[in-house]
């Protein structure tokens, strides 16, 4: 038994945990050339530059502002889609809408953000259309003022149809019963959607936003990066972006360490909270309570 | 799952007004349209002549008769960097999903068999990661001081296991009945004749998945080759797209100073970078309708749940 997992736990040990303990380089002045033994340690001096770095600050307001407007503006979208795709009657149909808006979930965030340029971008279908009908161009691909739309756009187009599994499967588990008795009571649709079907759905929707605050710091890696040149620093850059341009291009390799540490721990406390709320609404969490 | 097929609308709703039912379709058109029509006209365009390309001014919308040609396929796949990137990526994929799916697959069924030697502290320390991100930073050094920088290892083993897959599988596993596994240990099968002989043949709708999501992983990994690659030569077809059609360079990118496609030294054409877009979407379109139909069977919904 131990031989099966060996394999598995060998991969995390050398690729998870070795990197964790490889944190301690925060702690120094960390140079290759010398190696994590003999570099010098300098405590917390790491840590205190980058509470004093703006350009770490900004980081952290992007990615939180982001984070914030898409809890409003993308968290509902998978929830009225999946309750519409519920509503299709044909289950041809409706087997057919499920396979086309799982799909941009497959794709790469690169293919998906060449493909909204090849809508959007300075020479993309959108300015294309302006253009015939006599106006200029617009480029949304450039302007920092409407990048967190953008990026929630893109977000949308590519999660949100995957994003709807979990509530159907909610949906599903609603006793049909419920629904008659309800019609027979006289409940209109909307009144049934109100009383049963939200209600329905209320442990899932609980559980997923306090999973998406206990990952706050997270936005998506990949998206970021590759928009971050054309956008500009000011409104793309997010905290992996920033260790990534600060630090690793720099060679500032304690300083870019001390920043993922922080991210790191940070994310640990806030995943941690956002359990015990979870567990205090009476649900699962992502770990139960032992 | 999600597969509950009313064919009739229950006696006790009401029926749809024809406005409402417009409606509906109108919404669900759209929706489907906003997916489908982008990679409608990307193909569209990866097929069109130079001529139709400057005609439509950008993108195609609309096929032209006499305008269809294969010739950015033919450029692509006359050698040079694409073809090389295409099959970097294709053999990336096929070893990471191999190696991927057998250890995963080796581990979710060791640690299926609760109560043995050490299984709770292993499975603790597989969860742990769902918790806790390492840095970016020390994560390089590993793979550095490990001497994989500028190999193929590099965009393979960091990411070999993922947590949540294992998990999944194991979850799977552990609802198989216990007496069929049992018996077949009476008979004097091992472990590892089990795991072949009788559990995985039950399992293929969520090895089938779980390998898809492997598969799109190493597809389409991107930041790891940024991160771990160095030498040009040996980007996978996600870093070359990223390249050619994100940032539109020409082609005297890449330190070799070799063409994009081979015998050509001017910036891609519309149709060649759209032909890469199509190129890197194909596999993906390709697998997902074999195995789409193993997420409405619930598999998927079971892993999402974990």
């Amino acid at each position: 038994m131990l031989l099966m997992v060996l394999p598995a736990v060998g991969l995390l040990a050398v690729f998870y945990y070795t990197p964790i303990l490889g944190s301690v380089i925060a702690f120094q002045d960390y140079s290759p050339y010398v190696g994590i033994k003999d570099s010098p340690w300098v405590g917390l001096a790491n840590f205190q530059w980058l509470m004093l770095d703006a350009s770490f600050w900004d980081a952290t307001l992007n990615t939180l502002s982001i984070t914030a407007f898409q809890l409003v503006f993308y968290f509902p979208v998978p929830i009225m889609l999946a309750i519409l795709l519920d509503s299709i009657v044909r289950p041809r149909v409706r087997l057919l809408m499920q396979s086309i808006v799982y799909m941009p979930h497959f794709f790469s965030w690169v293919l998906v953000v060449s493909l909204f340029q090849q809508m959007f971008g300075g020479a993309g279908l959108l300015s294309q259309i302006l253009r015939e009908h006599g106006y200029r161009g617009i480029d949304l691909m450039t302007n920092p003022d409407t990048f967190i739309l953008l990026v929630t756009a893109e977000t949308i187009w590519k999660d949100a149809g995957w994003g709807t599994i979990i509530f159907l499967a909610a949906l599903a588990a609603i006793d049909q019963n419920q629904y008659e008795a309800a019609a027979v009571d006289g409940a209109g649709r909307w009144r049934r959607m109100w009383h049963i079907t939200l209600p329905g759905l209320r442990p899932v929707i609980i559980l997923l936003l306090i999973l998406r605050l206990g990952d706050a710091l997270n936005v998506g890696f990949e998206q970021f990066f590759l928009q971050r040149d054309a956008v500009g620093r000011e409104a793309a850059e997010v905290l992996d972006t920033f260790v990534y341009w600060r630090t690793l291009l720099t060679g500032e390799w304690s300083y870019g360490a001390a920043a993922g540490l922080v991210k790191g721990v940070v994310g640990l406390v806030l995943i941690v909270i956002a359990n015990k709320v979870a567990h205090r609404f009476g649900e699962q969490g992502i770990y139960q309570r032992t | 799952m999600t597969t509950r097929a009313y064919r009739t609308i229950p006696a006790w709703a009401e029926r749809p007004s024809p406005a409402g039912r417009a409606a509906k379709a109108a919404v669900l058109t759209l929706i489907a349209a906003a997916i489908l029509f982008p990679l409608y006209m990307v193909t569209l365009t990866s097929l069109s002549t130079q001529e139709a390309v400057s005609a439509a001014g950008g993108l195609v919308t609309r096929p032209s008769p006499g305008h269809l040609s294969f010739a950015a396929y033919r450029e692509l796949f006359a050698g040079g960097v694409v073809t090389r990137a295409v099959l970097v990526s294709l053999g990336v994929t096929g070893v990471g999903t191999a190696i991927s799916l057998a250890v995963t697959v080796l581990a979710a069924y060791g640690l299926s068999r609760t109560g043995s030697l050490l299984h709770r502290p292993i499975l603790f320390l597989i969860l742990l990661t769902f918790l806790f991100v390492p840095g970016m930073i020390p994560s390089y050094l590993v793979v550095s001081s490990l001497g994989l920088i500028d190999t193929y290892w590099a965009l393979i083993l960091p990411s070999a296991v993922w947590a949540f897959n294992l998990v999944v599988m194991r979850a799977f596993f552990m609802n198989i009945p216990r007496e069929i596994m049992d018996s077949a240990r009476i008979d004097g099968a091992g472990e590892f004749r089990i795991l072949w002989r009788i559990v995985l043949p039950m399992s293929k709708g969520v090895t089938a998945v779980i390998g898809l999501f492997y598969a799109v992983g190493y597809w389409n990994a991107f930041f790891n080759a940024v991160l771990y690659l160095n030498d040009t030569s040996m980007w996978p077809l996600q870093l070359v797209l990223r390249q050619y059609v994100l940032q539109g360079q020409s082609i005297y990118a890449g330190q070799s100073g070799e063409s994009i496609v081979a015998g050509q030294n001017l910036p891609p054409s519309l149709a060649v970078q759209m032909a890469i877009v199509v190129v890197a979407m194909i596999p993906v379109l390709f697998i997902y309708p074999f195995v789409q139909k193993h997420f409405t069977k619930g598999v998927v919904i079971g892993a999402v749940k974990g």
